[in-house]
């Protein structure tokens, strides 16, 4: 098989995910292009671990171990972060990442008043 | 080396480039569907598409260990775990006009220009390399459990510990923060384990 095929069909998913992970709105649309991004790498993975198996006489088959590992990671991210999400939603209501603009630089997010951040903080942590 | 001198045509493909690249379509395109669809849960069940096409290319690439994986992981679990995740966050079943944010077209921007980039990259650099997908299957289970087991014991383990770490953060994070409530919220740590019994 050409190399080409999963090499370019990984970093055309690699896009997908990148384009979902910065023009989502919801939380959980997000984690969903950060699973699609990390499958992309995968495929690269495996790909050239079965390629590099036939070219060299002695490999460690690190692609798919490394394929292993970066499943078992993602699950555990996957977990965390939908454990953040949800703890954010409850505390604010929303799971819209446009909203959660309070440690956001900007002209109009940083108030004149130095204790509405820490209080905002508080609130979020209480 | 022009592709004529290769020992293969780039013209004649084989029967498994040819299910690599209809399965690729499919994949790519539920890819595309998951980022761009308006319906929350369907989002995550062409999600399911891809994951499953994205198994199907693992077997065609001869990792039978890891496309099973991965079916039982992403299909099994991670998308249970956001389908999970939309109900308890109260996501609107049916179109949500909001679901992608202002800055969509810069985001198609940058991702039209950086596919455009790598698949430039990639195509010229691997014109000429070819998989022998030929002989004996170089990703089976046997081969990749005594190269994990033989050579990748101590990442292996120290894996275990993250995950076992991920599992105590996320039941942590999903409990009440309310002293004297120790019973947490049942949805958050429901939500928060099965992850990491499929991982393990």
């Amino acid at each position: 098989m050409h190399l080409a095929y999963p090499a370019v069909l990984s970093a055309l998913l690699f896009c997908t995910g990148l384009y979902g992970v910065l023009a989502r709105r919801n939380a959980i649309l997000v984690l969903m292009s950060v699973e699609l991004m990390l499958n992309a790498v995968n495929l690269n993975l495996v790909a050239f671990d079965v390629w590099l198996s036939r070219t060299a006489r002695e490999t460690l088959h690190s692609g798919q171990a490394l394929t292993l590992f970066t499943i078992a990671i993602a699950a555990a991210e996957i977990g965390i972060g939908l454990a953040i999400v949800l703890a954010v939603y409850r505390n604010r209501g929303t799971s819209d990442i446009d909203k959660l603009r309070d440690t956001a630089e900007g002209p109009d997010a940083e108030g004149p008043d130095g204790d509405h951040p820490a209080a905002e903080k508080a609130e979020a942590t209480a | 080396m022009t592709l004529a001198q290769a020992p293969h045509g780039f013209l004649s493909p084989t029967g498994v480039e040819i299910a690599f690249l209809l399965v690729g379509l499919v994949t790519l395109g539920a890819a595309l569907v998951t980022v761009t669809t308006r319906q929350l849960v369907h989002a995550a069940l062409w999600l399911v598409v891809a994951l499953g096409g994205l198994a199907v290319e693992y077997l065609l690439l001869t990792a039978e260990f890891i496309a099973w994986v991965q079916v039982l992981i992403y299909v099994g679990s991670v998308v249970v775990l956001l389908l999970f995740g939309l109900m308890l966050t109260k996501a609107p079943i049916g179109r949500s006009p909001d679901a992608d944010s202002g800055n969509r077209w810069a985001a198609l921007t940058v991702a039209v220009a950086s596919a455009v980039a790598l698949v430039w990259v990639v195509v010229d650099a691997f014109r000429t390399t070819w998989i022998d997908l030929d002989g004996p299957a170089a990703g089976t289970t046997e081969v990749t459990g005594a190269s994990l087991f033989r050579h990748w014991v101590l990442p292996f383990e120290a894996l275990s510990v993250l995950l076992l770490a991920a599992l105590v953060g996320a039941i942590v994070l999903s409990r009440k923060a309310k002293a004297g409530d120790q019973t947490g919220d049942p949805a958050g740590d429901l939500s928060a384990a099965p992850g990491k019994e499929g991982a393990r």
